[in-house]
């Protein structure tokens, strides 16, 4: 019954989400939006790199590297940004956010239902880049050496992580004034600065791979890769290839189930704060 | 009380709880200054990972310190007039007797004093962490370039206000599109002339697009900075593009008024 119970939260959760992402507009414009950020997001990154090197076959290993790691980030960006908004959202914009706080719910399946559309919208823009790395821009993938097993294993993990991480970040929106944003694009920066997302780490100074190496989205990214690019040369460049599929799966899953702890008392430690100083309803606009 | 009189003073108010609001409040500093550099690090490891020349890394920077003043324009001059009708100033604001322009001035000085602080940070911390250096050779035209720069964006930013106070959940969902594409037509972190002519010159009906190519002409001018036209040109077509949003906005604001008043959506929330 309580096992039905949750189910239901999380479903509604996620319909709740999916109408506010999608019901403000047309399907089309709705598709072509939620497809025209991420992409451009990566365009960027390619044009910065056509303007150092004149093609993608310049140096295609750096090219692969680089496109995969910023498409599957999305993933980070978006779901991170996702989760932190229903705190902003709820609390300032729909003032919603008490009544769904005394409700005979799980808050954590609320925040975490909400945060399903956005896995989806994100994994639909993810496809799209993709197709359009290989079909215009000339990435090498080769369906038939993707190594599917490990890359389903790591994307499990890897979402429930950054699921995980959005929590905590959550609770902090509990306690501060209408930051999402700032927190968003700052945590997004951390991870994208640290994690090898579009250069290998051994390019950051010492202490910088060293923060590097205790975040799981490195592990996951790293993973990520070496499935889709199974045989491309690609594990030469990250600066983890002393590691095998394994040990970085198993990197993966112990840093993961740290943050996952982590999170749940930040976001537990949070939530008492915000209780005790009134903050479940402040509104900050100015 | 005369009219100028009553608009400067709506708009000193509105401009008085941004620049008081954030003291009030500090914990924007750790996310408005400090975190956002990380992005910026980011994009200049990539660059230095691909062995770019190092005044890439001040075309990093640059664009990072003016990311602050474009979401600013966004979110906090064009999307506020939607966020103000969901709170339920908008109303207000209607039947105070003082110019909208009065009010959407005050957001962009309010909002200008704020993202300064913030832009000036990414500004020192960047070239002083980054080791970023810079040749002046004019710097009353790189002034100059900024503020109309300034101008023009938030002109643009007062155009697109009088959009948002019709429209409901489009509005913000607008204002997150106007993010990376934007960044990727205007060349925030790449030269613009990267882009090819045609869409560099399409791309700059967006002002800062002209902004930030004249401002890296200006700055890094003994290197090769992949220059899309002169300055002297860009300036002359951004105090064109200036006086033009300027002007649109005023109409664009008085035509939407009208529209949302007979349409009754002053008031509407939520959709």
């Amino acid at each position: 019954m309580a096992v039905r119970e949750q189910l239901r939260t999380l479903k509604y959760a996620s319909w709740l989400g999916w109408q506010i992402e999608s019901n403000w507009t047309k399907p089309w414009l709705f598709v072509a939006y939620s497809i025209a950020k991420p992409i451009s997001a990566t365009l960027i990154l390619v044009l910065m790199y056509l303007v150092i090197f004149s093609s993608s076959l310049t140096r295609p290993d750096i090219f692969a590297f680089m496109f995969i790691g910023n498409a599957f980030y999305m993933y980070v960006a978006q779901v991170l940004f996702g989760i932190v908004m229903v705190i902003h959202e709820d609390r300032e914009h729909y003032q919603t956010l008490k009544q769904i706080y005394i409700a005979p719910i799980s808050f954590y399946l609320y925040v975490m239902g909400r945060a399903v559309p956005k896995i989806v919208i994100t994994t639909i823009a993810i496809l799209i880049t993709l197709a359009f790395g290989v079909l215009v821009l000339g990435l090498e993938i080769n369906l038939a050496a993707v190594n599917w097993g490990l890359l389903a294993l790591a994307m499990v993990v890897g979402l429930i992580c950054i699921c995980m991480i959005g929590l905590a970040l959550a609770g902090i929106s509990f306690l501060t004034a209408k930051h999402g944003m700032g927190i968003n694009e700052g945590i997004a920066g951390m991870f994208y600065l640290f994690c090898g997302v579009v250069f290998p780490i051994t390019v950051l100074p010492q202490w910088g791979q060293a923060i590097g190496m205790g975040i799981p989205i490195t592990y996951w990214l790293e993973i990520v890769r070496r499935a889709v690019l199974s045989g491309s040369g690609v594990v030469n460049i990250g600066g983890l290839q002393t590691y095998s599929e394994m040990e970085i799966f198993l990197f993966l899953l112990v840093s993961s189930a740290i943050f996952f702890i982590i999170s749940l008392a930040i976001f537990s430690y949070a939530d008492r704060l915000a209780r005790k100083k009134g903050k479940l309803d402040m509104t900050t606009s100015y | 009380m005369s009219d100028w009189l009553l608009n400067y003073r709506a708009m000193m108010g509105r401009a008085y709880p941004r620049i008081l609001g954030p003291w009030r409040e500090p914990s924007w500093v750790l996310f408005d200054i400090f975190l956002p550099l990380l992005g910026i690090a980011a994009f200049i490891f990539y660059y230095r990972s691909m062995g770019a020349p190092e005044v890439f890394t001040g075309f990093v920077v640059l664009g990072g310190a003016m990311t602050a003043f474009w979401i600013n324009v966004l979110w906090s001059m064009a999307a506020q007039f939607y966020w103000e009708k969901e709170t339920g100033n908008l109303q207000l604001y209607m039947l105070a007797p003082m110019s909208r322009m009065a009010v959407l001035a005050g957001m962009a000085v309010g909002g200008m004093f704020f993202t300064t602080v913030r832009a000036v940070s990414t500004f020192i911390l960047g070239f002083f962490i980054f080791n970023v250096q810079i040749q002046v050779t004019e710097p009353l035209a790189l002034i100059a370039v900024f503020l109309v720069t300034l101008i023009a964006i938030y002109g643009m930013g007062m155009m697109f206000a009088s959009l948002y106070m019709v429209w409901g959940r489009g509005a913000m969902n607008f204002s997150t599109l106007m993010q990376e594409p934007i960044y990727l037509v205007s060349g925030f972190y790449f030269p613009v002339r990267q882009l090819g002519f045609w869409v560099a010159a399409t791309g700059s009906i967006i002002p800062i697009t002209l902004g930030l190519d004249a401002m890296r002409q200006l700055m890094f001018a003994g290197s090769n900075v992949f220059p899309f036209l002169t300055w002297q040109l860009e300036l002359i077509l951004m105090v064109g593009l200036a006086a033009l949003f300027l002007l649109l906005a005023r109409y664009s604001l008085r035509y939407m008024e009208h529209l949302a008043k007979r349409e009754g959506r002053l008031t509407l929330r939520w959709q």
